[in-house]
């Protein structure tokens, strides 16, 4: 995995949360809450579910487009970290070969419908989840978790572990860049100097974690991290969460795909 | 390896969720009661660290490929088991939201994986016993080797019985778990050794540091048998009442109670809890028995017979894909739409 990418990719994500869109000023609370609801939704489908899984399309669909995150980063993303999911649901039409008929002569192994509704159950909780985070913030998610109830300390310390990663990852860039131009080829790669590497980056994190602490105690830390930003419920959210629970729970209960597909099956006959 | 969302049931996830959050209640109670405000950037340093440190890639010997640390151990020897835990849980939850590694709904399946073993199992059950309390260096490296492997295959198991309980693959038990179990006895033996190196080359170069790091000593010290019987039980607890749900509600492929209501309804008859609920909503959807949606049977085929596919007829297989490429092509029109219409 390319470094400078990673680190960059991070940064993007932040960067597209301070956007100022009516998905970016809901509440954190009613995104989190809607979008868990939404997986849960997802995947309570049965394993051969392949045409009701569609229509859910529409909820990161919206996420992405009103809060105006480009396609291709999402998309990249989810083909990035699709191979642990296709390498688990691949064998499916191999070991699962009982057939169905799509069309009249056209039969195809059961096991390729549990495939591709791996795969869309996968690019449906992938996309959404970046999608929450790009819309978000990651501050903000923190800020809704603790006012949904997780244990201050717990969340406190999830923010602090995100503000770390950027000065950490630029320093552990610095040397790992340092080693690059020192080693030709594969020299210098082994184990024994990353061990050493990560011993020193162990020994200046603690001490910078203790020259913060120093800091933050002067600065009046008293063990919780309060927030300028006041987050209220307003109509919107109310709004957004009731229609988008609603969306769910008719798309979950009734399979809409085939009904439409059937009435226009019934109209060309 | 990392769990994902796409291959969970939703009662594994809700189960594991529900031992996760569990967990990190329980901790943030027990460091809030034992240590000062001082851990709380600690932690998040530490966790930053993980972080990095998994992105410095090496190449792994013998094999030549290029690999990258875990850290769940490293953490529970230098914070102690309660702060290790949150930390590794905030960790993962970071890569869940930035990376996609996993997802939402299965963070509570990865926290319980890569951080309840490590922390609270194998920390003061296998690492304490060999490490012991004079820290030598041979010691401290086959304690770190023996905990690493041991917590990996502990959790790389775990992988296998969620993904099999939650039956949306076809991999057979024997050979997925034989597979996760070996390809991670290689990944612990590594990394074993790298967190056996970190640990010693700190206590090397600034051996104050382990112990300065022991403001969290206070914990590692009331880490007792008590405590440990106590994780025991909160584990006993929660698999055994999540495997219990199955077996009243779920005795088919694991599925969720919802499924009974648009299929099978005789099912939903011996189901209790939340079944009555949805029986009063089948009621309603009633006349979407026209429509013969037999696929929702598919939980059962399993033991079937592999070719025993409960006729599906052609007819509504079409009506499936028809109504999948309009409903596609609805979707890609509002999102273009509002993309036009936020142009303007």
């Amino acid at each position: 995995m390319n470094f400078d990418k990673q680190y960059y990719n991070i940064g993007f994500l932040d960067q597209l949360s301070y956007k100022d869109t009516f998905v970016h000023k809901l509440d954190p609370r009613a995104k989190i809450i809607t979008t868990s609801l939404f997986f849960f939704t997802v995947i309570s489908f049965s394993k051969y579910e392949v045409a009701s899984l569609l229509p859910f399309f529409l909820y990161p669909v919206l996420l992405m487009t009103i809060g105006e995150i480009p396609f291709m980063l999402i998309f990249r993303k989810v083909i990035l970290v699709s191979p642990f999911a296709v390498f688990i649901g691949i064998f499916n039409p191999l070991l699962d070969s009982g057939q169905v008929f799509i069309f009249q002569g056209l039969a195809i192994s059961v096991g390729w419908l549990s495939f591709f509704s791996i795969l869309i159950r996968f690019t449906l909780t992938v996309s959404t989840t970046l999608l929450l985070i790009a819309t978000t913030s990651f501050p903000g998610v923190c800020h809704g978790l603790r006012q949904l109830g997780l244990p201050s300390l717990f969340v406190s310390q999830l923010s602090f572990l995100y503000r770390y990663i950027f000065v950490l990852m630029e320093e552990t860039m610095r040397i790992v860049r340092a080693r690059n131009m020192r080693s030709y080829g594969e020299r210098g790669k082994d184990m024994r100097i990353l061990v050493r590497i990560a011993g020193m980056l162990f020994i200046r994190t603690v001490e910078r974690a203790e020259r913060i602490y120093s800091a933050m105690l002067s600065r009046g830390f008293q063990g919780d991290m309060p927030s300028l930003k006041r987050y209220r419920i307003k109509m919107a959210d109310v709004v957004f969460t009731v229609s988008i629970l609603t969306f769910l729970y008719v798309f979950r209960l009734y399979p809409v795909t085939r009904i439409l597909g059937g009435f226009i099956q019934g109209v060309f006959s | 390896m990392h769990m994902a969302d796409a291959l969970l049931s939703p009662a594994v996830a809700a189960a594991m969720w529900a031992g996760s959050v569990t967990a990190i209640g329980y901790s943030s109670k027990k460091l809030k009661q034992n240590v000062d405000n001082k851990i709380i950037p600690l932690m998040g340093a530490m966790g930053a660290f993980i972080f990095s440190a998994q992105m410095i890639n090496f190449t792994i010997p013998i094999t030549g490929s290029s690999g990258h640390i875990g850290g769940g151990m490293i953490l529970a020897i230098t914070l102690g088991p309660y702060a290790a835990f949150l930390t590794m849980a905030s960790i993962l939850t970071v890569q869940a939201l930035f990376f996609a590694d996993g997802g939402l709904l299965a963070l509570g399946c990865n926290i319980w994986n890569l951080g309840i073993y490590p922390c609270f199992l194998v920390y003061p059950l296998i690492y304490k016993l060999i490490a012991g309390n004079d820290m030598g260096t041979k010691r401290i490296s086959i304690a770190a080797i023996v905990s690493v492997i041991v917590a990996l295959q502990l959790g790389a198991f775990s992988v296998v019985l969620e993904t099999l309980l939650s039956g949306k693959t076809e991999l057979p038990f024997g050979t997925f778990a034989l597979l996760m179990q070996t390809i991670h006895l290689a990944i612990g033996l590594v990394e074993g050794i790298i967190t056996a190196g970190i640990i010693n080359y700190v206590k090397k170069i600034r051996p104050e540091i382990l112990d300065a790091v022991s403001f969290s000593k206070p914990v590692e010290a009331s880490i007792s048998i008590k405590n440990v019987l106590t994780a025991f039980v909160i584990v006993a607890v929660v698999t055994g009442g999540f495997l219990s749900w199955f077996a009243s509600t779920h005795p088919d492929g694991l599925e969720w109670s919802i499924e009974k209501v648009t299929g099978q309804v005789e099912l939903a008859e011996a189901t209790e809890g939340i079944a009555p609920v949805f029986r009063g909503i089948q009621k309603k959807t009633a006349f979407l028995n026209d429509y013969n949606f037999k696929q929702e049977t598919g939980g059962k085929l399993e033991e079937n017979e592999a070719h025993a596919w409960p006729g599906v007829e052609a007819a509504t297989s079409v009506a499936g894909v028809l109504g999948g490429v309009i409903v596609l092509m609805f979707i890609s029109f509002i999102g273009l739409g509002i993309r036009f219409f936020k142009k303007r």
